[in-house]
């Protein structure tokens, strides 16, 4: 797959767009011919498509989201900037259902309960302590019955994650880093159509973080799930993302698309200029 | 010097003092230095013990403390940690007693024997009823505790993946609050010895604190010393056990990480 994925069967492109110099700006690129999610894994549930329709969120008087619109197609992978208390985390959860919003409408476009079909993994890893590695996995397959069917698929999951061989641990002795990947099997074990990210490798150091996201790529693109990642760093979502939004004053500041080909070379000259552009939007910005 | 012989040898030595105090004391009172109507001999309070326990009498009395002991803190700490959790999890519970609970709190329980003998005479309930309340309050207030306190973040993450109330509680928020729980439970244990000495003490026809009685009226000062040394060896025994307990059931704790 060399292009960003999107799905063809989208609507009109997304509303407070305000990037249009951008070189890396691509309108045409809906009508792109799109390898089908089903290519990418058979059995897979592919990602589901969402859409926020002038949501307005607030808590007592303060307004954190004023009218948000933002459609993100089915098997996208979305990265969410902006300045810390924009509402990223407030975005993520609407989305999941965590929050309702005070006005507005989120559709999601799936008939199955919302709570069965999102995960979310936050910052903290929030594994039970008292558990062991693999009932901490165990905790998203509440959907099965059998105990022993439990375990083994726990085993499985943490295998995706590379961690099979902690799976009697506590997660006492892991390290952030695995901790973070035992949340991420733990996300996965439902097989969520989409999957909120709120800023789960902000707490890694450097080159834990980018093992991770080669991790989360490369799941991404087998089970083929919408991924919406909240992130500070500019860096890593032009590394990831399909599409870059920029939250600031409550709403969709800046909508970019990133037509890199995966895998993409991280410190590439290409990289470096979308971030560079991305950052420029970010500061410049009148406050 | 390797590990396991240097752990012995450190092991060892915090017995070293505790060996010289004792062959010191007896020997001071075999050379008079300490009066026997002040201090026996700890080779009397030995003799003693032989003699009690010949004669059956220690393991009655020991029998009779711990059961009171026992049943005293079972109620008490069944009602308490009944309690800290209903109003742990319940807002409603929580607003209509704690405040009362809080109130009462402030009323040293041993301050209440007047009373107790009066309502209940020298009877067993009446150090039951004792023994009871002094236990209620630590495990009420650290039961409560852990469960106020249980991070609500890994309750959300509970509710996120579908769990129901129960599994909430039984998987979530009893395992989160356990530590604080045991913080109480060894320091219930605590209570429970003190108030029971305290309560035998004063009137009892029967157990350690009586036998200690009996025995200052006579005179026989061994024997008082070894009902002392014997309610040092329950407490510490009882603390053993919760140790124990809290081993057990708190492995994943990193405290109780092998480092
Ligand atoms: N439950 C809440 N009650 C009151 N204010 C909240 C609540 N959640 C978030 N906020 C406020 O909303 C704003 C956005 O928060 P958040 O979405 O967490 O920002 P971020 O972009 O850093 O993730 C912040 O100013 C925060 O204080
Ligand atoms: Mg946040």
């Amino acid at each position: 797959m060399n292009i960003a994925v999107r799905d063809t069967d989208t609507v009109a492109p997304p509303a407070g767009l305000r990037f249009e110099g951008a070189p890396f700006f691509l309108p045409e690129a809906k009508s792109a011919p799109l390898p089908a999610p089903a290519a990418r894994e058979a059995a897979a549930p592919s990602g589901a498509a969402f859409t926020f329709k002038g949501v307005r969120k607030a808590f007592g008087p303060k307004t954190v989201l004023h009218g948000l619109d933002l459609h993100v197609p089915a098997g996208q992978f979305v990265a969410v900037i902006g300045k810390s208390g924009c509402g990223k985390s407030t975005l993520l959860r609407l989305l999941t259902g965590l929050d309702a919003p005070t006005a507005g409408t989120l559709e999601i476009a799936s008939t199955e309960r919302r709570a069965d079909i999102t995960r979310v993994m936050f910052q903290e890893p929030r594994l039970l302590p008292w558990a062991r590695v693999a009932a901490n996995v165990a905790v998203g397959l509440s959907h099965m019955r059998d105990r022993r069917e439990k375990h083994a698929a726990a085993l499985s999951l943490l295998a995706q994650v590379g961690l099979s061989d902690r799976a009697g641990e506590w997660p006492a002795v892991l390290s952030g880093g695995q901790r973070q990947r035992v949340a991420l099997a733990r996300a996965l074990a439902s097989r969520p159509r989409i999957l909120a990210l709120d800023e789960p490798l902000g707490a890694l150091d450097a080159l834990t973080r980018i093992e991770m996201q080669m991790l989360l790529e490369r799941i991404w693109l087998k089970q083929g799930f919408t991924a919406v990642l909240v992130t500070h760093d500019v860096a890593e979502a032009v590394a990831l993302a399909d599409r870059v939004v920029l939250i600031e004053d409550g709403a969709i500041a800046l909508d970019v698309e990133v037509p890199l080909p995966r895998p993409r070379r991280r410190g590439s000259p290409e990289l470096a200029r979308l971030e560079g552009i991305i950052l420029e939007q970010l500061l410049g910005a009148p406050a | 010097m390797s590990a396991p012989l240097r752990r012995t040898v450190e092991g060892g030595a915090g017995w070293v003092l505790p060996v010289l105090l004792l062959v010191g004391w007896e020997a001071a009172a075999r050379l008079g230095e300490i009066p026997p109507t002040i201090l026996p001999a700890p080779s009397d309070v030995a003799a003693a013990l032989w003699k009690l326990t010949v004669s059956g009498d220690i393991f009655k009395h020991i029998g009779v403390s711990a059961w009171r002991a026992l049943v005293g803190f079972a109620i008490g700490g069944a009602i308490g940690f009944a309690l800290g959790l209903a109003n742990g999890i319940s807002g409603i519970s929580r607003a209509a007693s704690d405040t009362t609970l809080q109130m009462v709190r402030n009323i040293p329980h041993l301050a209440l024997i007047p009373l107790v003998i009066l309502w209940f005479g020298i009877d067993e309930e009446a150090k039951l009823f004792l023994v009871a309340l002094g236990v209620f309050f630590p495990i009420y207030i650290n039961t409560l505790h852990g469960i106020r306190t249980v991070d609500p973040q890994l309750i959300e993450m509970g509710r996120i993946y579908g769990m129901s109330r129960l599994e909430l509680f039984a998987r979530v928020i009893l395992p989160g609050a356990l530590p604080s729980i045991f913080v109480g439970l060894r320091y219930a244990l605590g209570i429970m010895w003190l108030t029971l000495i305290v309560a035998e003490t004063i009137s009892a026809s029967s157990g350690l604190g009586y036998m200690a009685m009996q025995a200052r009226e006579f005179l026989l000062i061994d024997v008082v010393v070894l009902s002392i040394l014997i309610y040092a060896l329950l407490g510490k025994l009882a603390d053993s056990a919760a140790r124990l307990l809290e081993r057990a059931f708190l492995t994943w704790h990193p405290a109780f990480q092998p480092q």
